[in-house]
């Protein structure tokens, strides 16, 4: 790969994490604020643990496929993958889905830890426990997800482990600073740009997988960014329309 | 049982997400694609850019209509 890819990479493992890693921020901020830290970061050991465990095991056992059997079974993953991220992100900026507002979502998960009773089992709050757990294991699954794909389609396992922890020591150090979740992260422009990522490095290896040569070799990846961008905001722009479209039909029925 | 149920569940949502459709488009595209290579009639890499236009434009389209049936 050349260094624009190696660059694109880092930056893919980098959004995605930091995404993932300000969604289990607000959630563990909420726990340990209302319930304590103690059982909240344990919470969080044990599932940063599970996660080493799964990238230590997954990663060089899928670094065995052959390269062209694993770029196009992961390349059609994170095609599929990335699909659904830049789904979501067109509906989000097009006005037909509701943004994410990690704000609100903290006041909510504050109320419903409050609300709990107690249960100590072992010498931890078993809520605060299990709430951190889950909510950092499964934001962090798809961290892992993307990270082990990459890496070992790339044969970059490092680099793309390099960007996750740049985001995870990024968001742990501002969350530890402001104390508060990060409602000002641009999330949907992060999913945005991740989903685009996702999506153009899963054409380019799912089509490779397959034995076929891109023109341009990997200039073709910074091409199906380019494309894929454009489109997307094509996409966004007509949706933008038809809402705005029957907003005002609706305006003059009423 | 349930466990598997919800184990499987998981995954479907977690890769799938809200509409198969796009999985199964991208799937279709990869087979011919492989079997235009394989029988050495086209290189066909442009198929998959032109199915990922095509499909998610569909996809969305049934997003908003599905959002205005509500």
């Amino acid at each position: 790969m050349n260094t624009e890819s190696w660059v694109f990479l880092l930056l893919a493992s980098f959004l995605a994490s930091t995404v993932e890693m300000v969604e289990a921020l607000t959630i563990v901020l909420a726990a340990g604020v209302t319930r304590g830290w103690r059982s909240s970061l344990i919470g969080v050991g044990v599932a940063v643990v599970v996660l080493a465990a799964i990238t230590a095991i997954l990663g060089p056992t899928l670094t065995l496929i052959p390269i062209n059997a694993l770029r196009l079974f992961v390349g059609g993953l994170l095609l599929v993958f990335g699909l659904q991220w830049l789904r979501k992100a067109i509906l989000r900026a097009s006005g037909y889905k509701a943004t994410r507002n990690e704000a609100a979502l903290y006041e909510k998960e504050l109320a419903a830890a409050r609300a709990q009773g107690t249960t100590v089992r072992a010498g931890l709050d078993w809520y605060a426990f299990t709430l951190c757990f889950k909510g950092v294991l499964l934001e962090g699954l798809e961290v892992v997800f993307i990270v082990i794909t990459f890496g070992a389609t790339a044969n970059q396992v490092p680099l793309a482990a390099l960007g996750a922890a740049i985001a995870l020591v990024l968001v742990l150090s501002i969350g530890f600073i402001v104390h508060r979740p990060l409602s000002r992260v641009p999330e949907n422009a992060l999913k945005y740009g991740v989903g685009i990522l996702l999506t153009s490095f899963g054409t380019f290896w799912a089509v490779e997988g397959l034995g076929i040569n891109w023109p341009g070799s990997d200039v073709a990846i910074l091409a199906l960014i380019g494309v894929y961008l454009v489109v997307s905001f094509a996409y966004v722009g007509a949706l933008r329309r038809l809402r705005a479209a029957a907003a005002a039909r609706q305006a003059v029925a009423a | 049982m349930s466990f598997i149920i919800n184990f499987a569940k998981f995954w479907y949502d977690f890769i799938i997400g809200d509409d198969w459709m796009i999985a199964a488009a991208v799937v279709a595209a990869l087979i011919l694609i492989g079997l235009l290579a394989h029988a050495q009639i086209i290189a066909a890499w442009w198929l998959l850019p032109l199915v990922v236009f095509l499909f998610l434009g569909l996809s969305l389209w049934r997003a908003i209509r599905a959002s205005q049936s509500h």
